[in-house]
Formats: structure tokens, C-alpha cells, sequence
């Protein structure tokens, strides 16, 4: 397979404006990897080539990068990618249940998708949102607070088709695709949806304020 | 009583507080761009301001160590790739309050003499990487970035850069491999990143907390940080609480605050249980218990006590949790982790893995706490970069105070805990 005329030329517009940010090309390597995967759903060969070609490097140099990260995907992934975080907090305050249910109920493991290629599992490390245990991501947005049920009815609903809002995002959840585009540095415009903080993120603010807690006024300042 | 300080998160709670019109007009970088650069470094250095990535470096003394008149181009790099287990406060920051950081990273620029800096942030955050991205684009749109910022005659480009998986790459000269595109390894030192960072150009390499405490030290006068805090650790920090505790959450206080305070203000562990072991630092620094609880969270003093205060990432476990089971997921981590650089992090994070799941499985020996405290202190201060070291804290602090908890597994040939105990709803 090799991308179409129409494909590789929006391809290559989008990888000369990644190119540009950079005082030195090759730092456009990773954005790029992101890039392929927003229109292949996984660092493809032909994606690799790609990006050898646009920097200049050779294919051995592009796959030695690519297989360093865990979020490039080495083969075709699912249209949504649902990590169970697994690290100990999030273990012990539940996701080991919520994985094991889980992944009994989809009938995949790690790293395994569906056959219907809507849904990859994965077992996540720490995603920072502790205060939130236990977290699950779809396509890198969050999902907090979750129980073993609310995970098999989030992935449910992933499968039917139904519209998923994470508890701290967009209104829509997009694709696996959709999101690798964000992360090249292509803005979808949602950055406006969704809280600015919530639950837990709040706590120490709202008792400050519950106290008339504040930090101390500069000197000379009016208020 | 210490009481909590809110500055960072103070606008958390107002619907736009990641807008500009939510922030403020950025006060603070008009009044530093009027100033000599070499004043702003003074005044971050008379703040006392230490990094609030987990190693407490003065931040002002790193920004005073790049060379001036050099001809070389200088870098800022915001280290936004918060993975360490147990820390949550960059990325509630920048979801909630992405101005502060690009406000903080215009004033640190125009210090050193950069006009390039970019926020690496790790990719997994989507909603993060797309708040500090519109951030960076209002800043520019109004003219805070780009040419002539001000009318000073000062230029700045900002470029919002997402990581893609490797918590090695939150060690920052990993992270400088990484923005090069290259593998995230950590780089032999010296030379360090003042002298020799991004392409080889002198750098700065700050978390973003540290650079996001900027503006309101400009605004507020270096006096104002300094008069909170300890001597030697001055201003506030996030301290994030999370696990076993009744109202886990971002709690922005002094440093020098206790665990005691924190939790009575987060009404405490969960009901019906009691304090067992707790990180003050995440998951890299050595775990304390209850009797630690009247420590100030400072660096001096969480040091004196055996541990560090790293990223005040206070993740916090009751008398449900099976602290072998604890170490030996840490374990994983690292062992996942670990970039493949040097031996002793490579090899030696692998068989610690292998040890702990017998001994957690209660197959196991004696023999085995002698085993991984052998392998954990060949990899501490031999290995490349702290992430060995870091996998050794859990180790080392586990088998001193929880000796007797790794020798029950043995002797009854199993692990004595129920896992369902000690989830949320298992305590219902």
C-alpha cells in the first residue's frame, strides 16, 4: 500500500508546517509519527517511509524512534483506545478489578483489539490524575472515577455506537484518529469545552474559600 | 495552624479561567520585559524559588548559570511530561490555568536571552495539550508572543510539543533527546544543559509548576514568596492527596505544611480505616508511615527523615493495602520504564520484578529480602540517571518498615490481604 496523490499531499502540506515550528528538523520526528497515525490509526510502514523521507533520515532511524513510545501503535489499533490505569494507586483503589472484568467482558487482552476494530485495550501507567482513582483513558481523555460496571458499559457504548463525553473534556469524544491529529499539533478546535477543574481538583480551593483562606497581600498592594 | 494559599489554583473555580479574559492580562510579563533581564534572575533567586519537578533546584541559580554574550542561541524548555506515579498537579494546572504557565515561560525567556521555548508536554493528556495550545495562541493573538512583545523589542516563539509514552523522558536531558527526535535516553553529564542543551545551545529546563510561580513572583515582589514557606524552602507548592483519604484532591499550601494538617483539611483516611504507609514525593521517594505525620513538608526536613519531598504527590494507602503488592506494581513501572541505557537500571529493575512477584505470591524466601536489597543497591547511585534510583525507594523503605508484612507471605504462602478491601467500593 502507498498513499494515494491526494492522501500524500495533504500528508506532506501538514508535515512542512510541523516542520517549520522547529529550528532543527528532525525535532519534528515525534509530531510526525502522530501524524501518521491520524490518518492510519498506527505508525505504518508507508508512514515510517514518509517520515524518513520528508527529514531526511533513514527508515532504521524513523522505526528506532517509533518503537521507543508506547502511543505509536505498532499495528492497526482500534477506532477508540481504552486504558485501565494499573499502577498502584489506581490498582489498589480498584483497577485491578476494573481491568480484569473488563478485559473478561470484551474478550481482549493488552494491546489487543476487537474484531470489530472498534476497541484496543491497554494497561496503562500512571496518567496524573490520582486524585480521580480509578482512572480509565479513551484516546487520551479522561474517564475518572470509574467501577468495574461503568467500564463495561463505557465500552458498551463504544460499541453500539452511542455518544461518550469523558468527565473532564470535549463533549464528544473523538477517534483514535481525530486525537492523533490534536497531538501533532493540528488544534480541533474543543479546547473550550468541558470544566475547567473538577471534583478533586477543587477540594483544597473550595476549603480555602470556605475558611477565607488566602495568600498573604503583597506589600503595598491595595487589596 | 498552617492554612492553605491559594495562588496557582486560585481561579480554578471560574468557568473560563484557562481564557485569557479568565487569567488576567499578563502584568507580570509587561513589568519584567521593563526590566534588566539579569534583575528578573535576581529577583526569582531572592524568592528562593526551588524546582517543583521533584529535585528543588534553585530555580533562579539555573537560569543564572547560562552563559550571556555567548553568540549561541538559548533555549527554555517547560518540562510538562508529569508522570511520576502518585503526581497530578501540572496537569489540573494547565488544564485549568494554561496562562499562568505561558505568562511564566515569556518572563524565564526574556531572563536568559531565549527567543525559543517549548512546553514538551506528555502526550496521554489530550484535553491539557489542547487548553495550553489555544493558551499559546491567545497569547499570541494579542501580542504576547511572537515579535516585539510589549513594544520591548523582544521577540519569543513558543512551540506546544507532545511527548508519546516514556516517562524517561520527564529526566530532562531524556527530554532534550526526545525534542531532537530522537529516543528519549538520558545524556551523560556534564555537560549539563546551561552549557550544552537543545542542540547543544544553552537551556533551561523547568517544570511547569516552577515556571507558572513566575508571574506572581514578578507581581508580588520576591519578598512576598519568601515570606512563605520554610527558610530553605520557601512559597507554596500543589500538595496532591490521593488514595485512602475522605476528599482526595489539589491542596496549594506552604511548604512546611504537615500530612496531618493536609489530611485533617481532607477530612481524614476514609472512614473506619487507619493511616498505613504513604509517599510524600511519589512513587520514586521512600514511603513513610503514621509516624511520620508531623514532618514539615520541606525539603530539608522530609530529607532529614529518610525520604524527599519530590512532587508533594502524597498518595496515601490504609491498613487494607498489601504494601509487598504495592513495591512490586512500583516495580513494574520502572522495569516498563526503564529506558535500556545502562545496565544496572536495565537489568537490575528486571530482577527485582521477577523477586517480588515470587515473594508476592508468597513463594518466596528469606533469602529473597537479602536478594533485592542486593540488587537495589547496586543500581542506586550506579545507574545513568535517577529513574534507577528512584526504583530502589520503594524497595529499600519497604523492606526497613514492613519486614514482617514480606515474611508473612511465605509463611502462610500467599498474600494476606484481600484485594477487594481496599478499593472504593469495597469499603461500602
Amino acid at each position: 500500500m502507498t498513499y494515494s496523490p491526494e492522501v500524500r499531499e495533504r500528508l506532506e502540506t501538514d508535515a512542512k508546517e510541523i516542520i517549520g515550528r522547529y529550528p532543527k528538523p528532525r525535532s519534528a520526528l515525534l509530531p510526525l509519527l502522530h501524524l501518521v497515525q491520524s490518518v492510519d490509526g498506527y505508525v505504518s510502514d508507508d508512514g515510517q517511509e514518509f517520515c524518513a523521507e520528508m527529514l531526511g533520515l533513514s527508515k532504521a532511524e524513523v522505526v528506532g524512534v517509533a518503537t521507543f513510545y508506547t502511543m505509536y501503535k505498532r499495528k492497526p489499533a482500534g477506532e477508540y483506545n481504552v486504558g485501565v490505569c494499573i499502577n498502584t494507586l489506581c490498582a489498589v483503589m480498584g483497577g485491578d478489578q476494573i481491568w480484569e472484568e473488563l478485559s473478561e467482558h470484551v474478550g481482549v487482552g493488552h494491546d489487543e483489539t476487537t474484531e470489530d476494530g472498534k476497541i484496543t485495550l491497554e494497561r496503562l501507567e500512571c496518567n496524573a490524575a490520582c486524585d480521580f482513582a480509578p482512572v480509565m483513558m479513551v484516546n487520551w481523555e479522561f474517564f475518572d472515577n470509574q467501577t468495574p460496571e461503568s467500564a463495561k458499559q463505557l465500552v458498551d457504548d463504544l460499541r453500539a455506537g452511542k455518544e461518550v463525553a469523558p468527565t473532564r473534556g470535549p463533549r464528544r469524544l473523538c477517534t483514535f484518529k481525530e486525537a492523533s491529529r490534536v497531538l501533532a499539533g493540528f488544534p480541533d478546535g474543543q479546547a473550550g469545552e468541558g470544566p475547567s477543574a473538577a471534583g478533586p481538583s477543587l477540594e483544597g480551593l473550595k476549603i480555602a474559600k470556605a475558611n477565607g483562606w488566602e495568600a498573604p497581600k503583597a506589600e503595598g498592594s491595595e487589596k | 495552624m498552617t492554612t492553605l494559599t491559594p495562588v496557582l489554583t486560585r481561579n480554578w473555580d471560574r468557568a473560563d479561567s484557562f481564557t485569557i479574559d479568565g487569567y488576567g492580562e499578563y502584568a507580570a510579563a509587561k513589568k519584567a520585559l521593563g526590566m534588566d533581564p539579569d534583575a528578573v534572575i535576581q529577583t526569582v533567586k531572592d524568592s528562593g524559588l526551588r524546582g517543583r519537578g521533584g529535585a528543588g533546584f534553585p530555580t533562579g541559580m539555573k537560569w543564572g548559570f547560562i552563559p550571556q554574550g555567548d553568540g549561541k542561541p538559548h533555549y527554555l524548555v517547560v518540562n510538562a511530561d508529569e508522570s511520576e506515579p502518585g503526581t497530578c498537579k501540572d496537569i489540573p494546572l494547565m488544564m485549568a490555568n494554561p496562562h499562568a504557565l505561558v505568562e511564566g515561560v515569556i518572563i524565564a525567556s526574556y531572563a536568559i536571552r531565549a527567543n525559543h521555548a517549548f512546553i514538551y508536554i506528555r502526550g496521554e493528556v489530550l484535553h491539557v495539550i489542547r487548553r495550553v495550545q489555544a493558551a499559546v495562541r491567545e497569547a499570541y493573538e494579542r501580542g504576547y508572543l511572537g515579535s516585539n512583545i510589549f513594544g520591548s523589542g523582544y521577540d519569543l516563539e513558543l512551540v506546544v510539543h507532545s511527548g508519546a509514552g516514556a516517562y524517561i523522558c520527564g529526566e530532562e536531558t531524556a527530554l532534550l533527546d526526545s525534542l531532537e527526535g530522537h529516543r528519549g535516553q538520558p545524556r551523560l553529564k556534564p555537560p549539563f544543559p546551561a552549557v550544552a542543551g537543545l542542540y547543544a545551545c544553552p537551556t533551561v529546563i523547568n517544570n511547569v509548576e516552577s515556571i507558572a510561580s513566575v508571574p506572581s513572583i514578578v507581581a508580588n515582589g520576591a519578598d512576598w514568596f519568601a515570606g512563605m514557606g520554610t527558610e530553605k524552602s520557601k512559597g507554596f507548592g500543589i500538595f496532591s492527596l490521593s488514595g485512602h483519604v475522605t476528599r482526595p484532591g489539589q491542596y496549594e499550601a506552604p511548604l512546611g505544611i504537615t500530612l496531618r494538617e493536609l489530611l485533617d483539611m481532607a477530612g481524614g483516611i476514609r472512614e473506619g480505616h487507619q493511616l498505613k504507609f504513604w509517599t510524600p514525593g511519589g512513587s520514586s521517594t521512600p514511603i513513610f508511615t503514621a509516624e511520620h505525620l508531623d514532618v514539615p513538608l520541606d525539603f530539608e526536613s522530609v530529607g532529614a527523615k529518610g525520604s524527599m519531598l519530590g512532587t508533594r504527590a502524597l498518595q496515601i494507602f490504609d491498613e487494607t493495602t498489601c504494601v509487598v503488592r504495592a513495591v512490586l506494581r512500583w516495580t513494574e513501572f520502572y522495569a516498563h520504564e526503564s529506558c535500556g541505557k545502562c545496565t544496572p537500571c536495565r537489568e537490575g529493575t528486571f530482577w527485582l520484578k521477577q523477586v517480588l512477584k515470587r515473594l508476592e505470591k508468597g513463594q518466596g524466601s528469606e533469602e529473597d529480602l537479602a536478594t533485592i536489597t542486593d540488587i537495589a543497591d547496586n543500581i542506586l547511585g550506579r545507574s545513568f540517571c535517577a529513574l534507577g534510583d528512584g526504583a530502589t525507594s520503594p524497595i529499600h523503605s519497604s523492606v526497613k518498615l514492613f519486614r514482617d508484612e514480606y515474611l508473612k507471605h511465605f509463611e502462610i504462602g500467599g498474600c494476606p490481604f484481600d484485594p477487594a478491601a481496599s478499593t472504593v467500593w469495597g469499603s461500602k
